[in-house]
């Protein structure tokens, strides 16, 4: 029978049931890999639900550095007999099946391609632990001591880790420690170890962390100067706020005092979360909300309000499946468009779209500064694969000789020195963005009225015409300089002239960027855009420009992105090719592979080759 | 409305303690109808800050939509205003009273504004003691969109056009006393004797300080079958006593008998002194604010005055335990951990 052989390259799934502990143990065997350099990408895979229903756990290891899903699965560990019928047939061809052989394996689940694994972890646990909780934590403990032993994972760093887990609670150590032996010596003893796949120690992750994006989006928040926090729970954005509350208990405490620098409002409702979040930012302080799409629909019309009163409002979108409730646990990366525009009326928010943790953290920090230098809401939209699962990531930096850019505030003194009228909404400087001043800044200059209402340059109620229709130029305008202001795009050229381009986004990348490797295996080049803000660039116009063939890859159907640049670049559609994936599950890098390929060379493009006419090279 | 304001004033217009003529406390010139009473609430706002000698731009003015919430604009012009979406007024004035501490925060509200489309936001401010002092300008109507019923309409009262209201009213006073607010007093836009005195207690109280005022529409809900009209309120008024104001350091001279009076002290230090005309009102005591205001509505009276106050009231910043400090003035010191914070928190990420 075939065998799937490989080192430091596969992709390894564990079948739980929710609510049973596996959770830590599964993170506990992702992170032994990544302790031995070598780069691992684990992602929950959960339903929406607390407790009973199963749930996996799928971690690729790829020593190549690969991190998007690969697709297919060489080993399964399953301890959920609910979905034991499912999980054999995800096993490719050669792989490997371990179970709970405590119960006799269902004959007619066998298939005679894959290799079973039996090992009986409830007997184990029923022989050695009394407690009904104990039996049922440690059988996943004891599934990682053996696949120490199937793998050659080093036992020394697991022991390290239960360590660093239980600091603190130190009399759990030798229970843990005790539990891996038991899987490693029964693995040891009944299977020939190490098997076709394993794990050789590499120097291959660098300085790099494991994080996930939401912990990372709450530190940016932190960073950024944000004093308040407002919100309404709603997976998967829920972790934004709880990890900022973790983090400001210990970074944001006056020790003399006790008070606390910083203020949370869990919200009645989403719609009063962004409320808060722009009567803060209206009075002074940085603020911001997390939500998902869900929210994003009620917090519309207050987006709204905080673009016409251009009001410097921050909000972290984790995007989960849509429409409607959808799927609350599953990713998407589908509310482009409503973020977009979001509200009635001519309306265009700015949008940042991080990929890693570390852009998670600096675009949130980076999101006030814009939010405030433009005085206009700003979206960071990442996703559940991003915001909930850990990530490699390269380490968190900040320059402490930083500064915030609190943009186009008045001082006390400055509205003393002005003889002239304050307008609050006079283009002073050409740049589409006013002055404003904070409530309570000085006796008789430069207050102004807030409205969602139409007014004049010196914030005066009308509903003239003219009037109007400067004050919305104006706010094109200051989309124009928005431009200059937003993260520019990332361009990976192929190396050598290429005719096909892929455009792509936030969590997409890292599947994209495989996909494109292994087109360049194929002889097929591929150059790279990845859009990292809304407004566009003009780079996004040239390297449409300088290209025959451009996919945009997005995991939604309706290919929300496409859409915004054919409207807001005037592409013709027909030039932008979409490659859509929203089963809910994150893009795997086959899936991109074949989609290019199909067209590529399909269309018997032979990329290398100079084009005939005008447009003799792309580059 | 009146169109035309001179800017003539008597130039010995009697000044407050900060040296400001009343004239520093008004706004523009109002749009709304003639007789509105919501003037005359906005003319109550200017009487009282000028006799408090507040720093007009000290104060932030939040409202949502709706003629209510057009008022701000006609008061205290030095001050920020907001006019918010409808019925979010108070999740705004909340962000704001988060961001700066140190401010008096006035929220305007009607009553479709907070009974109907705002009712989830109005009682959750309430919940949070937010320290502001939110009047909701009461005439049963939408005067906007020409005079359809509010949730506030009472059963049988009909309005200018209209069918008798079917429906039950929400009573925002019973509704703001059950939800634990720490003031709560309803009034009437055409007795400033009464009302002017309450906005002082209310702009002293700290925490959520809520002014039901029945403020008639002139134009859609001031005739014969209206129970929020001018006619209609003028007869079936009663008061739970005369209220009188008295700021911190002012001498206290009068004096009643025992029963028949009440002093209650703010946090600033000023008192309230409750002349009770009504012996059964505990100002203490939420049931018996509830119950009174039942039995007199049970005699068709609408009753009026400061119900209920909790001098030991704590607002939101003392319950969450922020700092002195307004957050929006901390700075980058305060504020950001630096690099080295990271680097410890990078190493145990490995």
């Amino acid at each position: 029978m075939k065998k799937i052989k490989a080192v430091n390259d596969f992709v390894i799934k564990f079948a739980n049931v929710n609510g049973t502990g596996s959770a830590s143990a599964n993170n506990m065997f992702a992170k032994s890999l990544f302790r031995m350099g070598l780069p691992v990408s684990p992602k929950n895979i959960f339903p929406s639900n607390i407790q009973g229903l199963p749930t996996w756990y799928e971690v690729r290891v790829s020593e190549k550095g690969y991190l998007g899903r690969r697709g297919g699965i060489d080993m399964m560990v399953c301890v959920n007999p609910q979905s034991m019928a499912k999980d054999i047939n995800e096993v490719e061809p050669g792989g490997y099946f371990l179970y709970d052989s405590s119960k006799p394996l269902d004959l007619r689940l066998m298939r005679n391609d894959i290799h079973f694994i039996g090992i009986p972890l409830k007997d184990i646990c029923q022989r050695e632990y009394k407690d009904p909780r104990q039996q049922q934590l440690f059988r996943n403990v004891i599934y990682v001591g053996a696949l120490a032993a199937l793998l050659d994972i080093e036992f020394q760093v697991l022991a390290d880790l239960v360590a660093d887990q239980f600091r603190g609670k130190e009399k759990l150590i030798t229970p843990n420690v005790h539990a891996l032996e038991l899987g490693f010596h029964y693995a040891r003893e009944h299977f020939t170890c190490p098997l076709g796949i394993r794990v050789e120690r590499r120097d291959a992750v660098g300085d790099q962390i494991l994080l996930d994006g939401n912990t990372a989006a709450a530190l940016g928040a932190i960073y950024g100067g944000a004093t308040v926090a407002a919100w309404y729970p709603i997976t998967p954005s829920t972790s934004v706020v709880d990890a900022y509350e973790k983090y400001c208990k210990r970074l944001r405490i006056d020790p003399g005092s006790g008070h606390k620098n910083y203020a949370i409002v869990q919200a009645e409702d989403e719609l009063a979360a962004i409320g808060m979040v722009i009567g803060a930012a209206w009075n002074g302080a940085r603020s911001f909300t997390a939500t998902s799409g869900p929210g994003i629909s009620l917090m519309s019309e207050f987006l709204g309000l905080a673009y016409f009163a251009e009001i410097p409002t921050v909000l972290i979108d984790v995007q989960r499946a849509g429409p409607s409730t959808g799927m609350p646990t599953r990713t998407q990366q589908s509310d482009i468009l409503a973020c977009a525009h979001a509200s009635h009326g001519d309306t265009k928010h700015v949008l940042l779209f991080p990929a890693t943790p570390k852009e998670c953290f600096d675009m949130t920090a980076e999101a006030f500064d814009l939010a405030e230098v433009l005085q206009t809401p700003v979206i960071m939209l990442t996703d559940l694969d991003l915001g909930m699962n850990d990530n490699m990531s390269e380490p968190l930096r900040w320059d402490d000789k930083r500064h915030y850019r609190r943009g186009k505030v008045l001082t006390e003194e400055q509205l003393e020195s002005m003889s002239e009228r304050f307008g609050r909404y006079l283009d002073v400087d050409g740049d589409g963005i006013p002055y404003r001043t904070y409530p309570g800044t000085h006796a008789t200059k430069g207050s102004f009225f807030t409205r969602g209402t139409s007014r004049d340059e010196y914030a005066v109620y009308t509903e003239d015409s003219e009037a109007y229709e400067r004050n919305m130029q104006r706010l094109l305008l200051k989309w124009e300089t928005a431009k200059q202001e937003v993260p520019a795009p990332e361009l990976i050229e192929a190396g050598q002239s290429s005719r096909v381009g892929v455009i792509h986004f936030g969590t997409s990348r890292d599947a994209t960027l495989e996909a494109i490797d292994m087109l360049a295996d194929e002889g097929v080049a591929v150059d790279s855009l990845r859009i990292r803000a809304f407004p566009f660039s003009q780079v996004v116009d040239a390297f449409i420009d300088s290209h025959d063939i451009v996919f945009v890859v997005e995991q939604n159907r309706d290919g929300q992105l496409r859409s915004l640049i054919v409207n807001e670049c005037e592409i013709d559609p027909k030039r932008l090719l979409p490659i859509l994936h929203y089963g809910g599950m994150p893009v795997t890098a086959r899936f991109i592979r074949e989609k290019i390929a199909a067209v590529v060379k399909g269309d018997n493009v032979t990329p290398l080759h100079k084009k005939t006419g005008s447009k003799e090279t792309n580059r | 409305m009146t169109y035309v304001r001179p800017n003539f004033r008597h130039p010995e217009l009697p000044v407050n303690a900060l040296g400001y003529t009343r004239k520093n406390y008004e706004g523009a010139l109002s749009t709304l109808c003639a007789g509105c009473g919501h003037d005359s609430i906005s003319a109550a706002i200017v009487q009282a800050c000028f006799e408090m000698s507040i720093e007009p731009h000290n104060v932030a003015k939040l409202s949502g939509i709706g003629c209510s919430s057009k008022t701000p604009t006609y008061f205290l012009g030095n001050s920020h205003g907001f006019n918010s979406v409808h019925g979010r007024m108070p999740s705004v004035a909340t962000g704001a009273n988060l961001a700066n501490r140190d401010m008096i925060y006035v929220g305007v509200s009607g009553d479709g504004d907070s009974a109907s489309i705002g009712m989830g936001q109005f009682t959750h401010a309430v919940r949070r003691n937010l320290n502001m002092m939110y009047v909701v300008e009461n005439n049963g109507c939408y005067g906007l969109t020409k005079g359809q019923d509010s949730a506030t309409a009472d059963r049988g009262s009909t309005s200018k056009k209209g069918e008798p209201n079917p429906f039950e009213p929400i009573d925002l006073v019973s509704v703001a006393l059950q939800l634990g607010a720490t003031f709560v007093a309803r009034s009437f836009s055409g007795d400033r004797e009464q009302l002017v005195p309450l906005i002082k207690a209310a702009i002293s109280h700290r925490g959520f300080a809520f002014i039901d005022v029945i403020s008639p529409c002139v134009t859609f809900n001031n005739n014969p079958g209206s129970t929020k009209g001018y006619a209609y309120v003028r007869d079936h008024l009663a008061a739970t006593g005369t209220v009188d104001y008295v700021p911190f350091k002012q001498e206290i001279t009068t004096s009643y008998d025992p029963g028949q009076s009440k002093e209650v002290s703010l946090h600033d230090g000023s008192v309230v002194h409750l002349h009770k005309a009504d012996p059964h009102l505990d100002l203490a005591s939420r049931r018996s604010a509830l119950r009174l205001i039942k039995d007199y509505k049970a005699k068709d009276q609408i009753l009026t005055g400061l119900l209920f106050m909790d001098e030991d009231s704590q607002d939101l910043h003392d319950i969450v335990g922020t700092c002195k400090t307004p957050l929006r003035s901390l700075t980058e010191t305060e504020l950001c951990p630096g690099q080295n914070v990271l680097d410890k928190l990078n190493d145990s990420l490995r």
